[in-house]
């Protein structure tokens, strides 16, 4: 279902510059179709991060207009992209920040944290997305006796429990061995089957070029988006 | 377009839920803190404790031995010289309608007393020797160690009672028949000693005779130097105004009226100014427990930044941020208290059965220990929540 229903992000002519004069984005334009799986690539300091950011609705642009799943950012208050993100948008990090200590089930169930829906329902829903990345078996397990693949599954199942129409993936492989890497991929492959729109940001060419989509940053700017005939 | 996304409210379980989770990962920083906190409340609960305690015992004593004794004795004339009680005056006293008993003692200060006769005279050990009546011992509610107390009978004979310490600066440890003392220069069979008499102290340190007895053998003059009465509980104060009067109409003001129970609670009320010091203590210990706390929370922000940065991607809002770490502040100082106000308790219950006091732990120091944690505790919090919502959550997530 590529490209069905209208763009999810738009940006338009979007500058993000730091204080100290760091241009992390320059005047980017770029439009994300609902459904959409593509990568973003290019070499750390190309503004891949802040990019994600942005899009994500954690970073402001310093000039420029962003669009998220129809809301423009610059009309709503802090709670409200707050809310936005809670409802619309999940993201996968590279370092999969998970609560040591905490079950991979509650883990996952504080995707819903935000939201306002009760503690059980909230488990419940996270139980069903454990099952979905494959980590039925390992509920009661807590990070530190998960593999780094577990682990980033369990990031992942904690970003799609609140079934986002926005998947923003950091170097989701960066962490991982080839292997787990491969099935992080698949996993996140499959979620765009379903509907999802994903975005995955990575430096890897190899991952990127099983990407349908591809866009190429250097130093704050787009150089290059192509897109790959369906194989 | 649609309605702007509004943010979802978290339940208090949830906060309390989060803040536990962050305590519970750093076990060893949080018991340090929270102990600060606890020391102080331990502290300010233990001396209020002890104090009620304490005061608690003075009332239940108060009320075994009657706030309705007064006592009238000969002050001093307008030159200054040793006045005395008219001999009439018991028997006017008695007439005051809410008098219950009154009875007179005599002082006998030339009678010395001694184990034996041949004790050296300057050896005296400061006992004094009192001519009594019998309604003595119920009007100022004293009670006997063993032995037996004047009756009718022995009042007129050379009988002696002796108070608690008299009979242990005598060395005797029972009264019987074969018991002498050497009183006034001649002998006296010690037929009972007395318990304590907290009421009228003077007569721990006496010896009590009849007082025919003292007419008969020792030129006892007869003259009055104080009485004691019991009235209607309710009447003190009013008996207590008339009682100069009633007592030597002719030279009111040289009478001296009192009432023994004030003295003992004036006595424990002395301890008021050292009770306030230690409150002060308790309270800077306290401040101090609070200090950490925030010191504590300070430290956890910096720490946590990714996780506030991860909060804030899965949606939370500023003020989710905020009621989170205000909420583990919270926590934190409750466990402390909670702690302190168990600490406190205890030791005011140790120190209550090691003195055969009642335990008192009043309930507003409770009130007032949880209270004064949970300002603490908000006030400790307040400032490292609003640091924590500062954090931008792209900053915060590059950090880790």
């Amino acid at each position: 279902m590529n490209g069905s229903s209208g763009p999810i992000v738009t940006l338009r002519a979007v500058t993000r510059e730091y204080s100290g004069g760091v241009v992390a984005l320059s005047d980017v334009n770029l439009d994300i179709e609902n459904g959409e799986l593509l990568a973003i690539v290019g070499p750390s300091g190309s503004g891949k991060s802040t990019m994600l950011n942005v899009m994500g609705t954690l970073d402001r642009p310093s000039s420029g207009q962003v669009v998220v799943d129809g809301f423009d950012l610059a009309d709503l208050s802090d709670r409200e992209v707050s809310a936005l993100r809670a409802f619309r948008i999940g993201f996968v990090f590279q370092q999969f920040h998970l609560a040591p200590g905490t079950s991979a089930l509650d883990n996952v169930a504080d995707g819903l944290l935000y939201t306002g829906i009760g503690r059980k329902e909230r488990r419940e829903r996270a139980e069903a997305a454990l099952q979905r990345v494959d980590l039925g078996h390992r509920l009661t397990h807590r990070p530190h006796e998960l593999s780094g693949g577990e682990k980033q599954r369990t990031a992942i199942a904690r970003a799609v429990v609140r079934e986002p129409t926005l998947l923003l993936a950091d170097e989701p492989t960066g962490a991982l061995d080839s292997h787990s890497g491969e099935g992080v991929m698949r996993l996140l492959l499959d979620l765009n089957e379903t509907g999802t729109t994903v975005v995955v940001i990575t430096h890897e060419r190899m991952v990127a070029s099983s990407l349908p989509r591809q866009v190429t940053m250097l130093d704050g700017e787009v150089v290059d988006d192509r897109k790959m005939a369906v194989a | 377009m649609t309605t702007s996304p509004r943010p979802g409210k978290l339940s208090p379980i949830d906060i309390l839920r989060l803040g536990g989770y962050a305590l519970r990962a750093r076990p060893l920083r949080v018991a340090l803190s929270a102990l600060g906190i606890a020391i102080g409340i331990a502290a300010m609960i233990a001396v209020v404790g002890i104090s009620t305690s304490s005061r608690a015992e003075l009332n239940r004593r108060l009320d075994a031995l009657g706030t309705n004794l007064l006592t009238a004795g000969p002050g001093s004339n307008l030159f200054g010289e040793a006045a005395t009680l008219p001999d009439e005056s018991v028997a006017m006293i008695g007439r005051i309608g809410p008098v219950q008993t009154v009875t007179a003692i005599g002082n006998l200060p030339d009678a010395k007393v001694y184990r034996n006769d041949r004790i050296p005279a300057p050896q005296s050990g400061g006992i004094g020797a009192y001519a009594v009546r019998t309604n003595l011992l119920t009007t100022v509610g004293a009670t006997l160690a063993s032995g037996t107390w004047l009756n009718e009978a022995t009042i007129e004979y050379p009988a002696v009672v002796l108070g608690s310490r008299t009979a242990q600066r005598l060395g005797l440890g029972a009264a019987n028949e074969d018991t002498q003392i050497w009183l006034g220069g001649r002998w006296f069979t010690v037929i009972g000693i007395l318990d304590p008499v907290p009421l009228v102290p003077r007569l721990d340190l006496g010896a009590l005779i009849g007082w025919p007895a003292g007419q008969r053998y020792l030129n006892f003059d007869g003259a009055i130097s104080s009485l004691y009465i019991r009235t209607d509980p309710d009447a003190v104060e009013a008996v207590r105004g008339v009682l100069a009067r009633t007592a030597n109409p002719g030279r009111p003001n040289e009478v001296e009226v009192s009432r023994p129970s004030e003295a003992l609670a004036a006595a424990a009320a002395v301890d008021t100014a050292f009770t306030g010091l230690l409150l002060g203590l308790g309270a800077v210990a306290l401040l101090v427990g609070g200090i950490g706390v925030a010191n504590t929370m300070v430290i956890s922000v910096l720490e946590r930044r990714s996780e506030i940065g991860l909060r804030r991607s899965l949606g939370a809002t500023r003020g989710h941020i905020r009621i989170q770490f205000l909420g583990e502040a919270l926590l934190l100082s409750v466990l402390g208290g909670g702690t302190g106000i168990v600490l406190g308790t205890g030791v005011t219950a140790v120190y209550a059965t090691l003195q055969a006091w009642p335990t008192v732990v009043p309930a507003w120091a409770i009130v007032g220990g949880i209270t004064a944690t949970l300002i603490i505790g908000g006030v400790a919090g307040l400032y490292p929540a609003i640091r924590a919502a500062r954090v931008a959550p792209t900053e915060a997530l590059a950090a880790a």
